[in-house]
């Protein structure tokens, strides 16, 4: 009998093997956001909220209440539930079209009123669920389907730095980091801290999260992790970027 | 616990949004998220100046898809939530509206409307009419009272909460920019004072219990992989709604029984016709006055009954036929002529509704 990796309590077993593709970073970040509840113990109080895109699959995928909503208005929903019951455990989670393009304005906002949320964004660098679209975060050269020829800086402008700007825009209690699926347990360390910083009431958390999508990049096993872990990371520096006390070095 | 805003009844004098912004309090309402425009921004003004007083909570939005979607969050979270907007405002909003039809939130709305298309006048239509009753990728499951006057914004305000929760569908109040901004006077009451319940609210997410555990998680969606599995949905929508609409129509009326034309019209453009149907039959003529209070549904019954009587039917609007095309597709097949004076985006005066229905009759 092979012994199976122990799958996060608080999954739901009744809707596993989960909906996205072989090889996709949603099942990582998803995985370490599961984690992340089981050591903190707040299942009971965690409420989820996903976007559409790819992160829509994940509508029944943890045993925590979930609501799925619109493209880019993730933000506002989680928002909004948390304005009106602070007791609970607030989450947005959505990909990189989701928070950086059409929910551009709600990131913002949420960030500059650190609003004591966490928001969980995935970065695959173009836009899954459509069939592999420019995304704000594409990388300068990289070909999609509507950068057939590869982006093109002059025209499309330059990948989004999410964290970065968050991190610009929040005040002291933020907390901002950008982990990778290639690092799991980091990520897990970040998603927790960014959990943690909700419940002390700090502010606004935010964690993004490199991710692979070899569907819609057209990679085998080995190229998906050569872009995830060299061409990505050129770009989108891996660590904490902002945390509310003196600076801790997570998992490294 | 804070004291009730109301205590029994109180004749007052004031503008259309305070009035709201009263109504919602004695509606319990808990919390309002709100993003300015014109002519709503009072029913804000007011609501956050009383609220530290009454323990009710505000959070201005940065737009009014925020705005609509963390009401949609804050009903979300069980409480009695609701957002006012007008105009381009009311457009963004339809966005969240729909996520409130696909998950039956109990939403409410106040519209005061302005003039239309795009930003157009910050003052006064009835055009907002088919946006608000249709508005929305769907099939417009929702409510839409349309207020007459200041006691009526009160009382469907507190009206709206309660027919959103017991019915789980979106609710509008579709004012206007003269309810707005005028003083008028009305009673204000404690809805418990006339033995108005309002209807208990439930969470829906963030319930007692570890999910999973104890109970089901909550799962809402409004993302369907196959189109039987959406159809079933909305069978099941569909079927409520057709149940809940005769319980949820109203209308008013006079004089239709032996009225060769009947003046039909709703919002505050009803009291001009109400004066000059009530002047034309002084004077002899045989008119009869109907205005539907719900926009959607509407009192399709009545309105028919009506139709099937008259011989002539004049729809007097702010608008270019918005409530006209309602009419027309709910007495369909009915051959009664109609007739209509449409002022999209003005005001309409008792003497040119006396003065149109003498060019008719001659
Ligand atoms: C208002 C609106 N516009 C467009 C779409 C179509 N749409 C669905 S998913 C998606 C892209 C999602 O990309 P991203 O947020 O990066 O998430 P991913 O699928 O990559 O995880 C788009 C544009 C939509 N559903 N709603
Ligand atoms: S399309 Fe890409 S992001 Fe979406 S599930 Fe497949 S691999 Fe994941």
């Amino acid at each position: 009998m092979s012994v199976q990796p122990a799958m996060p309590k608080c999954w739901r077993v009744e809707s596993k093997p989960h909906k996205f593709c072989p090889g996709c970073g949603h099942g990582l970040v998803l995985k370490a956001l599961g984690q992340a509840i089981d050591e903190l113990g707040i299942q009971d109080k965690v409420v989820f909220g996903c976007d559409i895109g790819c992160s829509l699959l994940s509508w029944d995928f943890f045993n925590v209440d979930t609501v799925q909503t619109h493209h880019g208005r993730t933000t506002p929903v989680i928002t909004g539930i948390k304005r009106a019951n602070t007791d609970v455990i607030g989450i947005a989670y959505m990909g990189d079209g989701g928070g950086y393009a059409i929910g551009a304005q709600h990131l913002v906002s949420a960030a500059t009123r650190n609003e004591r949320i966490t928001v969980i964004l995935v970065n695959n660098t173009q836009y899954g669920m459509t069939g592999g679209q420019m995304a704000p975060t594409t990388l300068p050269g990289q070909k999609t389907e509507t950068s057939p020829y590869g982006r093109d800086v002059d025209a499309s402008g330059y990948p989004t730095q999410g964290p970065e700007m968050v991190a610009a825009i929040t005040q002291e209690g933020a907390y901002v980091a950008r982990g990778t699926v290639a690092n799991v347990k980091q990520l897990k360390g970040f998603i927790k801290k960014a959990l943690e910083n909700q419940m002390a009431g700090n502010g606004f958390s935010f964690v993004e999260a490199l991710s692979t999508c070899p569907t819609n990049w057209r990679t085998n096993a080995e190229d998906t992790w050569k872009f995830v872990e060299k061409e990505m990371t050129k770009y989108f520096k891996v660590g904490e970027i902002k945390v509310p006390g003196p600076r801790e070095k997570e998992g490294q | 616990m804070p004291e009730k805003p109301i205590q029994g009844e109180k004749r007052v004098f004031m503008t259309g949004n305070e009035v709201v912004a009263w109504a919602a309090l004695a509606a319990e309402a808990d919390i309002m998220y709100g993003y300015p425009i014109t002519p709503q921004n009072e029913i804000m003004h007011y609501w956050t100046r009383m609220l530290p007083k009454y323990g009710r909570r505000f959070l201005q939005t940065e737009d009014e898809l925020s705005a609509g979607f963390t009401t949609a969050g804050g009903v979300l979270a069980g409480r009695r939530a609701f957002t006012a907007t007008a105009g381009p405002g009311n457009t963004l909003m339809q966005e969240p509206m729909s996520m409130a039809e696909a998950m039956r939130l109990p939403v409410v709305v106040i519209v005061q409307q302005r003039g239309g298309p795009s930003t157009a006048t910050v003052i006064y239509s009835q055009q907002e009419v088919t946006m608000t009753t249709l508005g929305g990728n769907g099939e417009g499951l929702r409510v839409v009272y349309s207020t007459a006057n200041h006691q009526e914004l009160f009382d469907y305000t507190i009206k709206a909460f309660n027919t959103a929760w017991k019915y789980r569908f979106p609710t509008f109040v579709l004012g206007d920019g003269y309810q707005a901004k005028m003083r008028e006077s009305l009673t204000m009451y404690d809805p418990a004072s006339r033995g108005i319940t309002m209807v208990p609210t439930e969470p829906y997410v963030g319930k007692e219990g570890t999910p999973g555990v104890d109970r089901e998680p909550t799962h809402l969606r409004n993302t369907y992989n196959v189109e039987e599995e959406l159809f079933e949905v909305l069978e099941q929508y569909l079927a409520d709604y057709a149940k809940a609409a005769p319980e949820i129509a109203e209308y008013d009326a006079f004089d239709t029984d032996d009225a060769d034309l009947v003046v039909i019209s709703h919002g505050v453009v009803s009291r001009a016709c109400k004066a000059a149907v009530k002047e034309l039959r002084e004077e002899g003529y045989k008119v009869g006055y109907f205005r539907p209070i719900t926009l959607r549904p509407l009192p399709v019954d009545q309105l028919r009954e009506v139709a099937g009587k008259a011989k002539q039917l004049l729809v007097v609007e702010s608008a270019n036929g918005q409530l006209d095309r309602l009419v027309k597709e709910a007495i369909y097949g009915n051959t009664t002529e109609m007739l209509s004076l449409f002022k999209p985006g003005v005001g309409v005066t008792t003497e040119e509704v006396v003065a149109r229905v003498k060019e008719i009759k001659g």
